[in-house]
């Protein structure tokens, strides 16, 4: 509720600002500009959402995938910790528009690109909170199956895993919520449609209205996303009692 | 699973880093007999179980025993499984299938005063409840040897009381040698064979306690109360100048 009303503050401030004078709509467009033009261009924006969608959804169910090995490789085997923490660590220090355009070079136009530069955006959160997840299990819940001499599976799957799924989600949910800057600088690199194309094409058009209702669809993309994360993370996390915000 | 059943230490030194928990203990219980260990807190108590139970070795002296089952402080229940999967972990690590585990598990639930509860998670029971799944969990490795260390620690004093008993009547049913740390030395005369008093760190033996006595025993029963009285002043209580019996 409040949520509604802090956005409707703002939104109802940045019309008033434009429309009374103080910001060339070319540079700054109103909100009910923005909405007029994401109404008239929906046939145009559709297809462009559908592909970005696609893309981020593949980048991060390839990131879980990736995240997830890393994690549990890193925790179980110390060597492998040593030698693979400054690599994943480092791969956030690339700036992804410098590379975006080299891998669009080796892996072309197509989906496989994106994937990867969603991925790589995304892997880093699931990985390090999987792996803290991991170590966060309880001592006395390991002691208690070493003495039962379980195996480092049996270790991992009955103790450690499960210790680690809340830490996880939250890795999954800022993924979800940064993966669509993936999406968009690949496509800048080069693509053939997706939202990022259109905030190109619509910057050099001049299309102020069209390039903020293209960010407007990436703002509901990336919420959406977090929204669907967050509530997979009720259904299989269900142990833990949650506080309802707003709370005491 | 090894047929020996009891617990035979021989000069047992054990120091972790610069502290040595354990000099020169020496201890032999027989098959089918409980044991109470009592010390004030740091006297190494809990590292003699973890030898018992195969989690460390000794750093000097010898330590044979039978299969061991641990149940550690703070019950460690795992907080997903329900009440009847964290009774039934010990056996789903021995290999057995979930639906078996359950079965087996579920044929305890009455005697345990657990009816009702098997689908409850640990966060969902009370104290009292907590320990009488981890009990059986314990109970359910299979194994001769139980270690349990501190059981009823984290309880009220009725809910102590209550378990106390309960604890009796159970080892009555499913006789087992059972070593039974704590710091209450009147829990340690209610329950035990024998009571070993140990020294502060580094822990020794300062004496055993035959508790030549018939079951079930009352708290006031005036044998109990003077071998616990014994029992406080070889363990300086006077001294001291408070009971110990309450110490963390």
């Amino acid at each position: 509720m409040i949520a509604a009303l802090v956005l409707l503050v703002l939104v109802g401030g940045w019309e008033a600002v434009v429309r009374l004078g103080g910001v060339d709509p070319l540079i700054l467009p109103p909100p009910t500009d923005v909405l007029v033009a994401l109404w008239e261009d929906r046939s145009l924006l559709a297809p462009d959402l559908w592909t970005t969608t696609y893309e981020v959804v593949l980048g991060l169910a390839a990131a879980v995938v990736a995240g997830a090995a890393l994690g549990v490789a890193m925790h179980l085997s110390p060597a492998l910790r040593r030698a693979l923490r400054p690599l994943v660590i480092g791969s956030q220090a690339v700036p992804v528009p410098v590379i975006a355009p080299l891998v669009i070079l080796v892996l072309g136009f197509g989906l496989a690109p994106k994937v990867l530069l969603v991925a790589l955006v995304c892997f880093f959160p699931i990985t390090i909170n999987l792996y803290d997840g991991l170590r966060s299990a309880d001592p006395d819940a390991r002691r208690l199956l070493r003495s039962l001499q379980a195996s480092r599976w049996q270790s991992l799957r009955l103790v450690e895993a499960p210790a680690a799924l809340p830490s996880a989600f939250t890795g999954l949910k800022v993924a979800a919520a940064v993966a669509v800057i993936g999406a968009v600088f690949a496509e800048w690199a080069g693509a053939e449609s997706g939202l990022g194309r259109v905030l190109i094409t619509a910057n050099g058009q001049l299309a102020t209205a069209r390039a903020f209702a293209a960010t407007l669809l990436l703002f509901l993309l990336a919420i959406a996303l977090y929204g669907a994360c967050a509530l997979l993370e009720r259904r299989v996390v269900d142990w833990i009692p949650r506080t309802e915000p707003g709370g005491p | 699973m090894q047929r020996e059943a009891g617990v035979e230490l021989d000069a047992v030194d054990k120091a972790y880093g610069a502290v040595q928990a354990l000099r020169g203990v020496s201890l032999s219980v027989a098959a089918g007999e409980i044991v109470a260990l009592v010390g004030p807190s740091g006297c190494g108590k809990s590292t003699l179980l973890e030898l018992v139970c195969g989690l460390g070795a000794p750093d000097a002296g010898t330590v044979r025993a039978g299969a061991a089952a641990l149940m550690p402080q703070r019950d460690a229940l795992l907080p997903w499984p329900s009440a009847l999967d964290n009774a039934g972990l010990a056996l789903r690590v021995a290999g057995v299938p979930r639906a078996r585990a359950r079965t087996l598990a579920h044929e305890h639930f009455t005697a345990f005063g657990l009816e009702g509860f098997e689908r409850a998670r640990p966060a969902a029971l009370s104290g009292g409840m907590r320990q009488r799944v981890a009990f059986l969990r314990t109970l359910l490795a299979g194994r001769p040897v139980l270690c349990l260390d501190e059981p009823f620690g984290a309880l009220d004093a009725l809910t102590r009381l209550q378990m106390q008993r309960w604890l009796a009547g159970a080892l009555a049913r499913e006789p087992r040698t059972v070593l039974l740390v704590t710091h209450d030395v009147e829990e340690a005369v209610l329950l035990a064979d024998r009571v070993v008093l140990l020294s502060p760190r580094p822990g020794r033996i300062v004496e055993t306690l035959d508790v030549a006595l018939g079951r079930p025993r009352e708290r006031d029963d005036l044998a109990v109360v003077e071998l616990r009285e014994h029992a406080l002043r070889v363990l300086g209580a006077d001294e001291a100048g408070a009971p110990s019996e309450s110490g963390a």
